[in-house]
């Protein structure tokens, strides 16, 4: 562990860099020094500069001042090009693949070894990519295509291709955002053998406790500033949240404890032919309750043909007593559903549209009501509403013109979440509602659920991150493999018995 | 924090690069007007322009749906078929004997049938609307020469014919170009200002997103094809009467003006971006230099090649300046920290 400096300058460094987008100072005057051997993490919530640390090394950005150094010398990075020339790779949280391409030509594009005669050598290619998968521990078919890699397997293809350029720096973008338990564990044994092969790595992610499992030492920026680096031994989780957002934070799971209502979803035998099977729960008012499960079990399925975006094959949803026809997101919501899907940037919102356009696209008929008599919508009326969720949200904007797009990930979800909130519906499924967001903000959309739960809200929780969930939910149902198989009440809600129940070693109380 | 003023200009999606799209636009409009008068001294002339307008008409229908379609990152190739399959029929039902009054519906109902089926061969199998429309383009086309070979019916009533001739009483603006205006306005509130206009907008910039905010994406996808066959379907009896002749060959290749005035007005081919303000002034731009090269006796193949120049123009010139302005944005600090 590296608490003193070691002799040797560090591989790859940014030594008092500033860096500014327009008006907004992303960076200011921030040293971070990666040395050969050690993996730095480095933490901040969103918005902090952590992106712009990253896109700075990876030759992305150059810095209005300050410099780079490698191995002590400075150099100027004029595009990503260079920074690849110059030894550093970067990982980032959702690899871009060829999907048509082998992995092995994934990996060696633009570098494919030739047989004598100049045409690609494929063997060789497939021998040299087996080699490198080998020396990482994975086991993966070089002559598999790129498409249908899980997220993990692609970032696996990308350390590879990285190991293949000989490449000295790794930088880590929150490269486990996607990854379930096993893959996490995976990710992480690979970068102990970069590690010890003399790579120097940067790891990003908001998961604290990865960061204490993988990391030597930290370094914390807030608001673009460098808050300091220092050795992680000795730090608790509690100090470097602390140094991320300046202020105590406040209790990450404000679950309050809430009397349940009447039911308010209740789901019959729903079945989707091979994706789940004659699940059936019910949800009450004032109740949070999560659906856990790993990754594939079918939690996101059954809700999404909850609402409606998806078919069913047989089965029922009521929602206060109204069946719902299949299939139909309109009157899903007419009945009072409000779903936060899991992929933001796809189906949350239309990333390009303003922040106000965003919130009001599910109350489009509201507003129109609103506006007074006729079909038109009233701009203001549009623009109060909007303005006015934004502020109960919390929500951190410039204006509310602005595209959706220029916020961040916690901003943007915010945005989501006022978007269903506002039209007022009686029961909320949301579907990893806290994903790839900054500890600050998660607390905030925690407080929120907890408070929406309390007036009376009926909360369907997908989760995949197990302390949100036992610290969340008045109950967890688990999935496995497309059945509903544990009802777990708070009580009794350990990680040891939800996981159990989700890897289909326990089958817990049945659900009703 | 939350400092919430922001304009009501420049509101839709990515409008900022729009809008001034869609001053070039306008003053590239003003522009030729007063080199065309420079040019030529009849152009200028009340006459000329009424006839120039009247000349537009059917394009300046069809681009209003065809501009709603583009927003929804649609679009409709067949109408200019439909166009002409709306005259065939309306020459065929004439000879026939069938009132003029009784033809106008029926010929209605086609084209929004023909639009109908565009719309359900979309939304129902999932097809791209390019490759749809190019097929019914071919379809509706080949079922003009089905319905009047290649024959040409004329003597249409003249009280009817008239209308496509001449300028609203004092004015002198023709008949068919009061309608567009009046339509234009219609379709403009639709766009701007209602919730399906906002829908459009979502539908064009992030289907998915759309759907999963409950928009019924299909619905108003179907409804707009019909509404562009319908639209094409009247284009083409106006056409009809104010050449006083049915022909299967009416209005061909008239699609490619009406695509190009749309994205000559800085609406988005990707979809989710445009205004109809900027399709109005695209409209006009695209009649006016046709006027302008009518009256200095350029061929007509020669037309279509600025036609076709221009098509490319409006799609590259907004790509080429965003590409320079992030290029400026890209070197401007990095200038600025030596």
């Amino acid at each position: 562990m590296n608490t003193s400096a070691p002799p040797t300058p560090p591989r790859l460094a940014l030594v008092n860099v500033s860096k500014a987008f327009g008006a907004v100072q992303a960076l200011r005057g921030v040293t971070i020094e990666l040395y050969a051997g050690e993996v730095h993490a480095l933490a901040g919530e969103n918005g902090a500069g952590k992106s712009t640390v990253v896109k700075t090394f990876a030759g992305v950005h150059r810095p209005d001042s300050g410099e780079v150094r490698l191995d002590g010398e400075p150099v100027v990075f004029n595009g990503p090009a260079d920074a690849q020339a110059a030894g550093v790779a970067v990982i980032y949280q959702e690899p871009t693949l060829f999907p048509d391409l082998s992995v092995a030509e994934n990996i060696f594009m633009g570098r494919q070894p030739r047989t004598s005669l100049g045409r690609i050598d494929r063997k060789a290619m497939h021998a040299a990519a087996a080699d490198l998968f080998a020396r990482l521990g994975v086991a993966l078919d070089p002559r598999q295509p790129a498409r249908g890699l899980s997220i993990a397997d692609q970032q696996v293809v990308e350390i590879a291709k990285a190991i293949s350029r000989d490449a000295k720096v790794l930088i880590m973008d929150e490269p486990t955002a996607a990854l379930t338990g096993q893959e996490v564990a995976r990710l992480f044994a690979v970068t102990r053998t970069l590690q010890q092969a003399g790579c120097a790595i940067l790891f990003i992610s908001h998961r604290l406790e990865e960061i204490f499992e993988l990391c030597q030492r930290v370094t914390t920026l807030r608001d673009g500033t460098w808050v300091g680096t220092e050795p992680l031994d000795g730090l608790t989780a509690d100090d470097l949240v602390q140094r991320m957002v300046g202020r105590e934070l406040e209790e990450l799971y404000p679950k309050q404890e809430v009397a349940p209502g009447p039911v308010a979803l209740k789901v019959s035998r729903l079945t989707r032919e091979g994706v789940f099977t004659d699940v059936s729960f019910q949800v009450r008012r004032g109740e949070i309750v999560a659906l856990a499960g790993l990754v594939g079990a079918g939690r996101s399925e059954v809700a999404r043909a909850i609402f409606g975006v998806d078919r069913w094959d047989a089965g029922e949803v009521e929602v206060d007593g109204t069946r719902l026809p299949p299939a139909s997101p309109t009157a899903a919501m007419a009945a009072g559903l409000a779903f936060v899907p899991e992929d933001r940037r796809q189906q949350g919102l239309v990333m390009d549209m303003s922040i106000e356009r965003n919130i009001g696209l599910t109350q489009l008929r509201s507003l129109r009501r609103a506006s007074g008599p006729g079909p038109l919508i009233s701009r203001r009326v549009e623009r109060d509403r909007a303005r006015d969720w934004a502020l109960r949200l919390q929500l951190k904007f410039s204006r509310l013109s602005d595209a959706v797009g220029v916020l961040s990930g916690g901003n943007q979800q915010k945005v989501v979440l006022a978007k269903w909130l506002a039209t007022e519906p009686s029961v909320l499924i949301v579907d990893e509602p806290t994903r790839g967001i900054d500890v600050g903000t998660k607390a905030e959309v925690h407080r929120l659920l907890s408070e929406l739960a309390a007036r009376n809200m009926a909360v369907l929780m997908i989760s995949s991150d197990l302390p949100e969930v036992l610290g969340m939910a008045d109950r967890v149902l688990v999935m496995h493999e497309g059945r509903l198989v544990a009802e777990i009440p708070r009580a009794e809600a350990t990680e040891e018995s939800v996981m159990a129940a989700a890897t289909g070693r326990r089958v817990g109380k049945e659900a009703a | 924090m939350a400092e919430a003023t922001g304009t009501v200009r420049g509101r839709d999606a990515g409008a900022g690069r729009l809008v001034r799209w869609d001053v070039v636009v306008t003053a590239l409009l003003v522009a030729v007007f007063f080199g065309g008068v420079g040019i030529s001294p009849d152009f200028g002339g009340t006459d000329n322009l009424s006839f120039a307008l009247g000349d537009l008409g059917e394009i300046a229908l069809i681009a209003l749906p065809m501009t709603l379609l583009v927003v929804c990152g649609q679009v409709d190739l067949s109408v200019a078929s439909v166009l002409g399959l709306a005259g065939a029929l309306t020459g065929r039902l004439w000879e026939a004997g069938w009132a003029f009054e009784a033809i106008v519906p029926a010929v209605l109902a086609v084209g929004a049938l023909c639009g109908l089926i565009n719309g359900l061969l979309v939304t129902r199998l999932g097809l791209p609307s390019l490759a749809v429309t190019i097929g019914t383009l071919s379809l509706y086309r080949g079922l003009a020469y089905v319905v009047l070979g290649t024959e040409a019916v004329s003597q249409f009533p003249a009280r009817y014919a008239e209308l496509t001739t001449t300028a609203v009483p004092g004015t002198p603006i023709p008949y068919q170009i009061a309608l567009f205006a009046l339509l234009a306005v219609v379709t403009a509130l639709v766009l701007h200002a209602t919730g399906v206009g906002r829908a459009m907008f979502a539908i064009g910039a992030q289907e998915d997103a759309a759907f999963h905010a409950g928009i019924r994406v299909k619905r108003i996808k179907l409804a707009l094809f019909a509404v562009s066959g319908l639209t094409a379907a009247f284009a083409g009896v106006v056409y009809t009467l104010r050449y006083g002749s049915a022909r299967a060959d009416n209005g061909m290749g008239l699609e490619l003006a009406v695509i190009a005035a749309v994205l000559l007005g800085g609406v988005d081919f990707n979809g989710g971006k445009g205004t109809l303000g900027g399709v109005i002034s695209g409209v006009l731009l695209i009649g006016l230099l046709r006027n302008l090269l009518m009256l200095n006796d350029v061929a007509t193949e020669i037309q279509s090649v600025v036609t076709g120049l221009l098509l490319i123009v409006s799609v590259l010139t907004p790509r080429l300046v965003g590409m320079a302005r992030e290029r400026r944005a890209r070197r401007r600090p990095a200038a600025a920290s030596t």
